[in-house]
């Protein structure tokens, strides 16, 4: 911790002033299952996605201690598209960026930074979706965390499912309404030399079992 | 707007409460060290101590303070009850305005202004929350969405919106609690009624009274909460309140009987709703509204008692 560049220190202050309290004191979370997140290891979390308010709240799980190490990966075109909005997001959040868009060049290295960043003990946030959802639907799982886990097979995926930030920001509303969300935390799956596809598959799986966990819990 | 009256009678009280709760604490961990199963009580201790610690902090400065920690419960309350109930995508604009009449209640309450603190929910927001809603002309689900809304700020900023209105209360009318004290007098009674209904129930227990809506609920609890309290309400009304005997004994039954009717009303509310708890802000309560369930009917109800005894009310 002894080179901290000023953009570390604004994203340390950012999430201990700002987001942990608007998190903990204005929307409110109910997490079942934080302590399956390893403490002293690099891992994968892959969530279901509906609002940008999902970032907020998985990286506010998290000591603040550890938030310098928590990189959500984001989609390039869409948070990196003017120079000023890349600037803020990889600041403010620690964003890395990824082409959603593979062509013949980038493949080799388009998950290079992640690689990289799991390897210097960084953990990283992925939403295998791809994008948003909308009213609180669980689309088709992109391959990419599967490619991720298979290329670095000794850190885990801890698939996550949360509920309820599709009310608090919505994909096509632009402001914020306080609710509580749900969190549901699964146990780390490694990558079992399968098929990536499988595996991709078998990371949905758990995420909508906690789905209909808690929708059997609504509807008791 | 100055600071918070506290008599010697009160500031006696409040410390005599925390001698019982350092009591009740040592002898749960009495009863871990015994190897009885005690951790759910511990839990529901800690999370008291911290509400009661907060409490006393709140009331101990000046009225800003005071009434600002009443806004902020009200405020965790509505959004513990909006995240519970069924809500309409294209009512979250009516959801907004639900939330932003939380600091103008509170700022009626706080300026003393009663008689808009006692219209604004009852009347200003049953016009404004369906007025805001037809305009999106979304009929399905009008009625119940209007209901459950209005519902929701009439227990969570109404009814708890009276802990601030006691603060408003002229302190001569009680020499003896001032208007804290009134306040202190009913929460103590309320819970204590809570705690005696459980306990009378879980020793004595047999024969239940709503069985489909809450099947702890027994007749055994419930009379011994009614006489407890009122007991309790005996011996306390001269030390925090300027009521006679006759009068406490009647508000000790009524408050009884209406922290019941309190409880088991929030009770069939998350039947209704298919949850067990509202929340889990307080560990080993569950939510805050749990916690608040028979306050959202006594509360109001004492206000009243007292402003229609002493002539306060409406006029200023």
């Amino acid at each position: 911790m002894s080179n901290l560049t000023k953009e570390d220190v604004i994203k340390f202050l950012f999430f201990l002033f700002i987001v942990k309290p608007f998190i903990f004191w204005v929307l409110g979370i109910n997490v079942r299952g934080l302590e399956k997140i390893p403490k002293d290891k690099p891992f994968i979390i892959a969530a279901n996605h509906n609002s940008h308010i999902d970032t907020l709240i998985l990286m506010s799980l998290f000591p603040i201690s550890q938030i310098l190490k928590i990189h959500p990966v984001a989609a390039k075109d869409y948070f990196c598209n003017t120079k000023f909005r890349e600037y803020i997001f990889k600041t403010l959040v620690g964003i890395i960026p990824i082409e959603r868009i593979v062509t013949r060049q980038s493949k080799e290295n388009i998950f290079r930074d992640i690689n990289e960043a799991l390897k210097n003990n960084h953990s990283i946030i992925i939403y295998p979706e791809g994008t948003r959802g909308e009213d609180n639907t669980i689309l088709e799982f992109k391959t990419g965390v599967a490619h991720i886990a298979k290329m670095n097979p000794d850190v885990p995926v801890i698939p996550v499912f949360i509920n309820g930030p599709d009310k608090i920001l919505p994909k096509l509303d632009s402001f914020i309404v306080p609710f509580i969300s749900d969190i549901y935390i699964a146990d780390e799956e490694y990558y079992d030399n399968s098929s990536t596809l499988s595996f991709t598959h078998k990371i949905k799986q758990i995420i909508e079992n906690m789905y209909l966990e808690h929708k059997k819990k609504e509807t008791l | 707007m100055g600071s918070i009256y506290l008599t010697d009678n009160l500031k006696m009280c409040v410390i005599i409460l925390y001698i019982s709760l350092i009591i009740i604490t040592a002898g749960a961990y009495v009863l871990k060290f015994l190897k009885k199963d005690a951790s759910n009580f511990i839990t529901r201790m800690k999370s008291f101590w911290i509400i009661v610690i907060l409490f006393t902090a709140a009331f101990m400065f000046n009225k800003a303070a005071a009434v600002f920690f009443i806004m902020l419960i009200s405020y965790l309350a509505l959004k513990e009850f909006f995240s519970m109930i069924p809500t309409r995508r294209c009512d979250r604009r009516v959801l907004l305005w639900a939330y932003l009449s939380i600091p103008i209640q509170f700022y009626f309450l706080y300026t003393g202004w009663i008689v808009m603190f006692y219209l604004f929910i009852p009347l200003y927001l049953f016009i404004l929350i369906p007025l805001r809603m037809v305009v999106t002309e979304e009929t399905e689900g009008f009625l119940k969405s209007c209901a459950t809304i209005h519902w929701g700020l009439m227990t969570c900023v109404y009814s708890i919106g009276y802990f601030a209105a006691y603060l408003s209360i002229p302190n001569e009318i009680n020499p003896a609690g001032g208007s804290v004290g009134l306040l202190v007098f009913i929460l103590l009674l309320t819970i204590f009624n809570d705690f005696m209904q459980y306990l009378f129930g879980k020793i004595f227990g047999k024969h239940k009274i709503t069985p489909k809506v809450s099947p702890n609920k027994t007749w055994e609890g419930f009379w011994g909460g009614v006489f407890s309290t009122g007991i309790l309400s005996v011996c306390l009304y001269q030390i925090l309140t300027p009521l006679s005997i006759l009068q406490s004994a009647i508000i000790g039954f009524c408050i009884a009987i209406a922290g019941f009717f309190g409880d088991i009303t929030m009770s069939a509310i998350k039947r209704d709703m298919g949850v067990k708890d509202t929340g889990a802000l307080l560990p080993g309560h569950g939510g805050i509204l749990d916690r608040l369930d028979s306050m959202i009917f006594t509360v109001p109800l004492f206000f009243h008692f007292i402003a229609y005894d002493f002539n306060i009310g409406i006029l200023n």
